[in-house]
């Protein structure tokens, strides 16, 4: 783990999401306990106090595996009272609290109880994991990658579920995964972590919508890159190619220069010096195709010619060749290819476009 | 108590090492004291001369091995690395059938399997013993013979090189099959269809995918079968009599009757030599698999 | 897939298999055989295994055989779940080197086994009896016990034991509640396999035993070389169904659950 370090606050949905082996398990396994830090590693700190030496089973926290990891020789109820047990609750308490523990992940006790891992299937198995772990009331909930093996319609209603535990329990999750659309979905705050660094952390709108490396751009959703060189800032009180808009409106731009000689304008910012390499990410969402010569007045422009339609339902996407910087992607509402259909057609020369603001400037990584 | 536990499990936490030596300790010890240690007894006891009624006598010899080169003791030797031999071999062209029939057989599958497991786990001095009770010359194949009019009088079957060779595969034959089977069973079937698309027919699909790929079972076969081959005592013994001498007889004589201990400590050390030899042999062949299969 | 196998291919197999179960079939069928040296068939019997219950040294050799078999097993089971968990879940200096450290029993012969422990008894002048057989049987059953165990344990999900402890039981509670009775079929597996080894066990047994300590297999030994009546194929019978029976039980474990 390289530096990794970050507060989670009381109740909410965490997200630590990135790619296999960038160290999001290790770190979720160092909460739990399975993993320690080094000497002078660092803390891990669980409600306020510095748990570094404290054994998994001397925290208070609980937890989901990715394969649930059932006690096979028990029985579902026995699985979900382990917890239980080993605090020595009595007995009436015990059989309550599982009951009342199956019904909250709906599972209905009379039928699971004295069944075995072995005879329920894999969505099943995964609420009785679920059960076991929140019977005992944790403060925090540790869940890796729950549910990676199970199919797709069964977990997005899992994932709402899970949501509504969260809030309806007020106990803090710290979930674990891959799928960036789960993380989005679900968290309050999403990690992006990458070779065992957290690359961002924010909600999921500001990671989606102001991706700060290269790396968390192109692993949420998709983008489209651009690079240049940063042009001095324009004398103050000029107006920008635009025209027609009025000093002190407008938002600052500042124009960078492609290798080419080509230019875009982005955002005024506090690290643009003159002569900077700058790389910025746009969205395909946010971009538009156009014809050369009807970029509407203040966007960014660069063109090229059009190299592929694709049809995805939802969206069309509209493949553009723009040399200098490869093939960029735009996303069009598809409003119907059987009756208004798109334009364009492949060969065609055409712009891709953009407003200034939509310019993610990217961090060197 | 619960603070001695804690206590206890905090300090084991601590010293992985610690654990992994407290489990280790105890059968580790047992194998040191009663399988190594007596090994290099008989090691040291090989070099000491005999004493008079055949134990050892202090002192730094190498006449015992060097008795090896005897051609009586040459011989015995020789003998016992060609039956290995010979029988590695039978035993292969024997059993790889057995092994390609099981696992293409099916619903018999199991059934197939555990006939050929349960020989492999029954009494070895039981099952010579039918051996015995088949080939000797009041035995079940002269009888049956005799009665067909196919010989007159009762074929000399046992004490014969030929009953210590057919008493050596019929023991070892199981240890060829299994490893073979599981090296065919891992054979994936695609291949098999690939090459036939582009055309290769029944027996060149044999030679050019199956053989190759199932080379690791039969190296590790051909090891499980030469290797206790070498050492084995108990087929020439109950099958060969005293002319069919394997170098495990020669071992348990100098035990017995010859009362030379030091004499046999050196040829029990020479099988364990060859034995070890072989497994040596076996691991670097092992790394350079072809197949990408791993081997054994 | 529709397996054509060679007519030719099967009637090999065929033949193999015959050869195989040949000797042992006429062993336990003339088991039955009321003749005593005639190797024709005079009618059945069960006169041979009456016998044998008349014979003072096969019951001692029985007993004998038991009781060296239970010390052995549940010596060398538990000695072998031990090894077995440090070198499945522990990760230590040495622990290839101990993996294959542990595998020279099984190839050594047994003669070798058996001679260089006669050696070591002879040196502490320990008299040879059950006890020497039994410490002799650990030493050649171990190996095999950690083998099946630790097949148990490598595939036993690590998670398990995560799940325990983050559930608040400790490292002990986790191993007894947990681990065993997970490991359970597999112990019981290699305890199986060991007795049966011990039972069956001739050749080591031989250098190490005593005048009064024979084995059922030292007897059954003495049998074949001097006697030859119907009532060896009768104990040798009794001694495979036995054998069978363990291994069919011990195959059934490491498989079932």
């Amino acid at each position: 783990m390289d530096n990794v370090s970050f507060d989670i606050y009381r109740g909410e949905f965490f997200s630590i999401l990135g790619p296999s082996g960038c160290g999001k398990t290790t770190t979720l396994r160092l909460l739990a306990g399975f993993e320690e830090p080094d000497e002078d590693g660092g803390q891990v700190k669980l409600l306020g106090q510095t748990v570094n030496k404290k054994r998994p089973y001397e925290r208070q926290v609980a937890m989901v595996f990715q394969n649930y990891a059932l006690f096979p020789h028990l029985s579902v109820e026995r699985n979900v009272a382990f917890g239980l047990e080993q605090r020595k609750a009595p007995k009436a308490e015990i059989a309550e609290k599982v009951r009342r523990a199956l019904e909250m992940v709906r599972l209905r006790p009379e039928v699971f109880s004295r069944r075995m891992p072995g005879q329920i299937s894999g969505g099943q198995r995964q609420r009785v994991a679920l059960a076991r772990a929140l019977v005992l009331e944790p403060a925090i909930l540790l869940l890796d990658e729950p549910l990676g093996a199970i199919d797709l319609k069964l977990r997005k209603e899992m994932q709402l579920e899970l949501k509504a535990l969260n809030k309806q329990l007020g106990t803090t999750f710290v979930y674990v995964t891959h799928d960036q659309e789960e993380a989005l979905t679900m968290s309050d705050r999403i990690a992006v972590m990458d070779n065992a660094r957290v690359a961002q952390l924010g909600t999921p709108a500001e990671i989606y919508e102001n991706p700060r490396t290269a790396f968390v751009a192109k692993f949420i959703g998709e983008s489209n890159f651009f690079d240049g060189t940063a042009e001095p800032p324009a004398p103050s009180g000029a107006r920008g190619q635009d025209g027609g808009t009025r000093p002190g409106e407008a938002p600052a731009t500042r124009q960078v220069r492609m290798a080419e000689g080509r230019t875009f304008r982005v955002p005024e910012h506090s690290s643009l010096q003159e002569g900077k390499a700058v790389r910025i990410a746009v969205r395909p969402e946010w971009m538009d195709v156009t014809r050369p010569d009807a970029v509407p007045p203040g966007e960014n422009a660069l063109v090229g010619t059009i190299r592929d339609i694709i049809y995805l339902g939802e969206t069309m996407h509209v493949i553009v060749t723009v040399p200098g910087s490869g093939d960029i992607t735009v996303a069009v509402r598809n409003e119907g290819q059987l009756i208004k259909p798109l334009a364009w057609k492949r060969g065609e020369a055409a712009a891709v476009a953009w407003l200034p603001e939509d310019c993610q400037i990217l961090e060197d990584e | 108590m619960a603070g001695l536990r804690e206590r206890g499990l905090a300090w084991l936490y601590t010293r992985p090492e610690a654990r992994a030596w407290a489990l280790l300790a105890p059968g580790g010890f047992w194998l040191l004291a009663f399988f190594l240690v007596p090994i290099l007894i008989m090691l040291v006891y090989s070099f000491m001369p005999r004493g008079i009624y055949g134990g050892v006598e202090p002192g730094f010899t190498l006449e015992h091995y060097r008795r090896f080169f005897d051609p009586l003791y040459l011989e015995i030797l020789q003998r016992t690395f060609a039956w290995s031999m010979a029988c590695t071999l039978i035993c292969l062209l024997l059993g790889y059938p057995v092994a390609y029939v099981i696992v293409r057989s099916g619903r018999w599958r199991t059934l197939l399997l555990f006939l050929v497991v349960l020989p492999f786990w029954t009494s070895f001095l039981v099952r010579t013993f039918a051996m015995i009770f088949l080939m000797r010359d009041t035995g079940l194949i002269n009888n049956w013979m005799m009665k067909l009019g196919v010989i007159d009088e009762p074929m000399t079957l046992l004490y014969t090189p030929f009953a210590v060779m057919a008493g050596l595969v019929y023991g070892f034959l199981p240890f060829m099959i299994l490893p073979i089977y599981a090296s065919l069973e891992k054979l994936d079937h695609s291949l098999l269809e690939a090459a036939e698309v582009l055309g290769a027919r029944p027996g060149a699909r044999f030679r050019r995918v199956t053989l190759p790929l199932s080379m690791p079972g039969v190296v590790a076969g051909c090891l499980l079968v030469f290797i206790p081959a070498l050492g084995s005592f108990l087929t020439a013994d109950l099958l060969g009599g005293a002319k069919q001498v394997m170098i495990g007889n020669l071992v348990q004589n100098q035990f017995s009757s010859a009362r030379n201990w030091p004499f046999g400590s050196a040829a029990s050390f020479i099988v364990m030599a060859l034995v070890l030899a072989a497994v040596m042999l076996y691991l670097r062949v092992k790394d350079r698999s072809p197949s990408g299969q791993p081997l054994g | 897939m529709s397996s054509r196998i060679p007519r030719w291919l099967i009637l090999v197999a065929g033949a193999v298999y015959f050869f195989l179960h040949l000797p042992v079939l006429v062993l336990v069928v003339f088991s039955f055989n009321d003749s005593k040296f005639s190797v024709d068939w005079q009618g059945f019997t069960w006169q041979w295994y009456q016998r044998l219950l008349e014979r003072p040294d096969i019951l001692q050799g029985l007993k004998a055989s038991l009781i060296v078999g239970l010390g052995a097993t549940i010596i060398s089971a538990i000695l072998g779940t031990l090894l077995a968990l440090a070198l499945g879940r522990q990760r230590f200096r040495g622990r290839r080197a101990w993996e294959g450290f542990l595998y020279v029993p099984i190839v050594t012969p047994e003669i070798v086994v058996g001679i260089s422990l006669l050696l070591l008894f002879a040196l502490l002048k320990f008299p040879l009896g059950l006890a020497t057989i039994t410490v002799a049987h650990v030493a050649f059953c171990i190996s095999f016990v950690v083998i099946v165990v630790l097949a148990r344990i490598q595939g036993m999900d690590e998670n398990l034991e995560e799940a325990a402890m983050i559930l608040g039981a400790d490292e002990i509670t986790t191993f007894w509640k947990i681990t065993v009775p997970q490991l359970w079929p597999g112990i019981l597996s290699g305890a199986l396999l060991a007795f049966t080894m011990s039972f069956d066990d001739f050749v080591i047994t031989s250098f190490v035993s005593g005048p009064g300590s024979s084995t059922l297999p030292i007897v059954v030994y003495g049998m074949v070389r001097k006697n030859v009546e119907p009532s060896i194929n009768a104990i040798s019978t009794i001694i495979l169904l036995v054998t069978a029976i363990l291994i069919y039980l011990a195959d059934r474990l490491a498989r079932g659950k």
